[in-house]
């Protein structure tokens, strides 16, 4: 680990295009960077990597005008500074492309550009401004229609058209947000071709990305966040290896044990077998992958989020189709069936979304909780519902789980996460099932909350129940899981038994257990 | 800002600097903030009580501004629509055909599906009905018990077919249902009006001949004879049917299995597709039962008011109000029985007070001052001293 803030250097050189010193920004309940010192070079690309929450994108929204730091100085080209807006940042020459875009699909590219614009003031004059915007792309080697609309280009056009927004604004410094998140292979090299061209520009770029491989690509220097800390500042490239950078992103000692009784894991409840599905942009979500859940044990899934966890869960869960392979749960076939028919067959499922997916949130907590019990008796009563049984149902599960609510005709939207958490549990679990989904089942609750959820997965496992856990949080996985299998771009890249992180690490970031072995043997680090 | 030096306030924010200037001549101020807890169940009530006070008092001030006499005026309104049994009676008539719609809108809406479309379901429920005598499908002096019947199941399903359409476009083919509702509305009058003004036409004139008393919804008036208070009073069994309708609807959505499906789909969708519920075939559902219900209305107009088809009674805007209606009774089956009766009290006294020319606007201001205190249901205003924060 590097020591931080050992430099107190007054008048730092020039070739510092941003510096930023002992940053701190807090959000309810989370750190999410603590004392973070980030210094960009001019000219240079700087990549800043970090788990999922690692506080990589609060920090460069703080830098990007749109959060504001409780602590810590910012400067640009050796001023201080200090952001009230994107656009005060945009005006000192920062300019952020957002993993999201932000760009009116009915309009062409010249007027998404223009947008919010001081000039042209009231006549358009788009011709004259197409061939200012296709002039300054081909530059930068961006090409694009200045006059196509956006909704006629592709993902990898459309973040052109965000890059030429900031130029356009005069950016000196881009920060670009997981750029490759997006993008297919090849676009992900037009792009690299891009930052190059834009480097020997005299831009300067920082890449926020959680892949090692892309940084070790394309990045100059690397500063590393772990849990809203430095862990490494500004390191050159060509100096580290990817397991060190590995190391960095995710090493630690396990905090917190729980205490499970040895696994006694039976027949396998869940098999996944070569399973292909796509995304909801029609992309391949999840590549040929293949798993087995036994009952009595917690399957924990690794992986940094967006690698086809969510696609998988839906897939088992019957809520999304799959194109090739199949699912079999107690050796039935579930895929390609519907969620109904897979929850008649014991399948639970505590989805990621609490809110939006879990919950009904106008609903009682009566309503809320019979959501998949409410077909059979004794909630149905025939075709009508039973309130009485179903009253008599939420009010001992509010008992059972401790779930604090005023009354079980209260809406659900009144909760906080972890009690709205326990619903969800409580109904998932009082249907005695034999397959539990659960995907990020603790994330945004307290520890107290985390705790208790904690101990229900336990005990369900202790019950016979085969459980996927799929989360993001290592440290959970470790605790819980008898077996840790790691999801990379909608593979398995291996399963492990012991806690070995810093081999999960490497796995999260795209190698795989055989590679690992193989080069862990030839040459130690 | 000014903390940009200062690294040791991180955590105490009680010691705020007194920046503020003092001098200020309200020490309080509003603060707006969403209710965090359920409001009591009379809560409500009060509120809607205590808007129609308002609204009653800003129309005062209008009426006196007119130059008329608020108190003598809103005494007249009351007698005009509830003051004795004979104009209960006509209160009642003009809320039945709004009950229906009402109830129609409430449950489509309720699954978030915007039926616009109540006025030409209406409408079809009407022509359905009246096709059955005017075709007709019945031979003449077959008795009311079968001819009732026959009427209202063509009504139901003329108006649950005009419901299908839409349902089904949006269900299969994502088609948005607002504008289709709305469009088919129009198609449904100009349907309507080529068979009052050609097939039907009681020669030449833009109306169909009069129904055969058999085709006729039950009124009081009928049981004159033997309940002389019944005497000239019109309400007919529609308002009975309507109620009733309510009761049922109200049991399916709170106390049924496909109700509870409705009332997920409504408020979460992602929810209920969680839950394993068919969100296309209750699209295509709820918008059959919705028209059905309005097309009984349309029904229960013509066999119970009208006795013929007409155009100007039938298309009178009853699906339109029938939004409103079932908005204001919170999408509440009995609400909208309520809310219906005070709008047909509105529509009577309306036309009672006319030459004032103020009625209307005091519908609006009532309407108004109703919609906008829901905004108390879902947030309250607190007064804060300042410099106190949160």
């Amino acid at each position: 680990m590097m020591a931080k803030n050992s430099h107190n250097d007054i008048d730092n050189p020039p070739s510092f295009v941003v510096e930023m010193r002992g940053i701190v920004k807090r959000f309810p309940g989370v750190l999410a960077n603590d004392h973070v010192d980030f210094r960009l070079h001019r000219g240079e690309i700087h990549a800043l990597l970090g788990e999922n929450g690692a506080g990589k994108s609060t920090l460069m929204n703080v830098l990007a005008g749109l959060y504001r730091q409780e602590v810590g100085t910012v400067l640009v080209n050796g001023q201080l500074v200090n952001f009230s807006s994107p656009g005060d940042a945009i005006q000192a020459g920062i300019g952020m492309v957002h993993q999201h875009f932000m760009l009116v699909p009915s309009q062409s590219v010249t007027e998404n550009i223009l947008l919010g614009l001081d000039k042209p003031r009231f006549r358009m004059e788009l011709a004259k401004y197409d061939s200012v915007i296709a002039e300054l792309g081909e530059r930068f080697g961006l090409r694009v229609d200045p006059r196509a609309k956006i909704w006629q280009l592709s993902v990898g056009e459309q973040q052109r058209v965000e890059i030429i927004k900031m130029l356009y604004r005069g950016a000196e410094v881009l920060i670009m947000d997981e750029p490759t998140a997006v993008l297919a292979p090849q676009e992900i090299e037009v792009l690299f071709n891009t930052l190059h061209s834009m480097i020997a520009n005299g831009k300067s770029i920082i890449f926020i990305s959680h892949k090692l491989q892309e940084v070790m690509a394309i990045a100059d220097r690397v500063t590393v966040l772990q849990r809203g800390k430095t862990t490494a500042e500004g390191l050159e490239i060509e100096n580290i290896t990817r397991r060190e950078l590995a190391h960095l992103m995710v090493g630690r000692d396990v905090v917190f044990r729980v205490d499970k009784k040895p696994s006694e894991p039976g027949n396998v409840v869940l098999d996944v077998q070569n399973v292909v599905a796509e995304n909801d942009k029609g992309l391949t979500a999840i590549q040929n992958l293949s798993l087995q859940v036994r009952a009595g044990e917690i399957f924990g899934l690794a992986g940094v989020a967006g690698n086809g966890q969510r696609e998988l869960a839906q897939v088992i869960t019957g809520l999304r189709k799959v194109n090739q392979g199949r699912v079999l749960l107690n050796n039935k076939v579930i895929s390609n069936r519907s969620a109904r028919f897979s929850i008649q067959r014991g399948l639970a499922y505590v989805p990621e979304d609490r809110t939006h997916v879990g919950t009904s949130p106008n609903l009682s907590m009566t309503d809320n909780v019979i959501m998949k019990n409410y077909r059979q008796p004794p909630i149905a009563r025939g075709w009508a519902i039973d309130m009485t049984t179903a009253t008599t149902f939420a009010k001992d599960l509010k008992q059972d789980y401790d779930i604090a609510i005023p009354n079980v005709d209260t809406p659900v939207r009144l909760l906080s996460g972890g009690n709205l958490q326990r619903v969800i549990l409580a109904r998932e679990i009082s249907g005695a099932p034999t397959l539990m989904v659960a995907v990020q089942p603790t994330r945004g609750l307290d520890v107290g909350a985390i705790e208790s959820v904690h101990r229900l997965l336990l005990s369900q496992r202790e019950a016979g129940t085969a459980i996927l856990l799929i989360s993001e949080d290592l440290e959970e996985l470790l605790a819980l899981s008898d077996c840790i299998a790691v999801i990379y771009e909608g593979q398995i890249m291996g399963e492990v038994m012991d806690e070995n992180i810093d081999i999960i690490g490497l796995m999260m970031t795209g190698m795989d257990l055989e590679e690992i072995q193989a080069g862990g043997s030839a040459k130690n680090v | 800002m000014s903390e940009m030096d200062t690294p040791n306030n991180s955590t105490s924010s009680e010691e705020i600097p007194p920046s503020e200037p003092i001098i200020r001549s309200f020490p309080y101020r509003l603060r707006i903030e969403p209710r965090m807890e359920e409001p009591a169940r009379w809560y409500p009530f009060l509120l809607f009580l205590g808007a129609l006070v308002l609204a009653l008092v800003i129309g005062g001030f209008l009426l006196v501004l007119a130059g008329g006499d608020p108190l003598r005026s809103y005494a007249h309104i009351a007698r005009a629509s509830f003051g004795n049994i004979g104009v209960i009676s006509d209160t009642i008539v003009k809320a039945t055909p709004i009950i229906f719609t009402g109830l129609a809108c409430s449950i489509a809406f309720r699954m978030h599906l915007w039926n616009i479309g109540a006025e030409g379901q209406f409408i079809m429920g009407a022509f359905g009905a009246g096709a059955v005598v005017l075709i007709p499908l019945l031979p003449e002096g077959t008795p009311v018990w079968i001819f009732i019947p026959v009427m209202a199941v063509a009504g139901i399903v003329a108006g649950a077919f005009w419901g299908f359409i839409p349902g089904f476009l949006k269900a299969r083919l994502k088609v948005n249902e607002i504008i289709t509702t709305l469009m088919m509305n129009y198609i449904a009058i100009a349907w309507i009006n080529f068979f009052i003004f050609a097939v039907w036409s009681e020669g030449g004139f833009q109306m169909t001949t009069k129904f055969p008393d058999n085709a006729w919804l039950p009124r009081l008036l009928d049981y004159a004879n033997r309940i002389p208070v019944f005497r000239g009073l019109t309400t007919h069994l529609g308002f009975l049917i309507g109620v009733l309708a309510a009761f049922v609807l109200w049991y399916i959505i709170f106390r049924s299995r496909w109700g509870y499906e409705i009332r997920l789909i409504g408020d979460n969708p992602r929810a209920a597709q969680y839950a394993g519920i068919n969100i296309q075939r209750n699209t295509i559902l709820v918008m059959m039962v919705s028209g059905a219900l309005a097309g009984l209305g349309g029904m229960s107009e013509v066999a119970g008011v009208v006795h013929r088809l007409q155009t100007s009674p039938i298309a009178a805007g009853y699906g339109f109000t029938g939004i409103i209606v079932a908005w204001l009774a919170k999408l509440n089956p009995f609400g909208v029985v309520l809310v219906s009766i005070l709008f047909g009290a509105l529509i009577l006294a309306g036309r009672e007070i006319q030459p004032s020319g103020l009625p209307k606007m005091i519908q609006g201001i009532i309407l108004v001052c109703l919609i906008a205190s829901d905004f108390f249901i879902r947030y309250r205003i607190r007064f804060v001293r300042l410099g106190e924060e949160i």
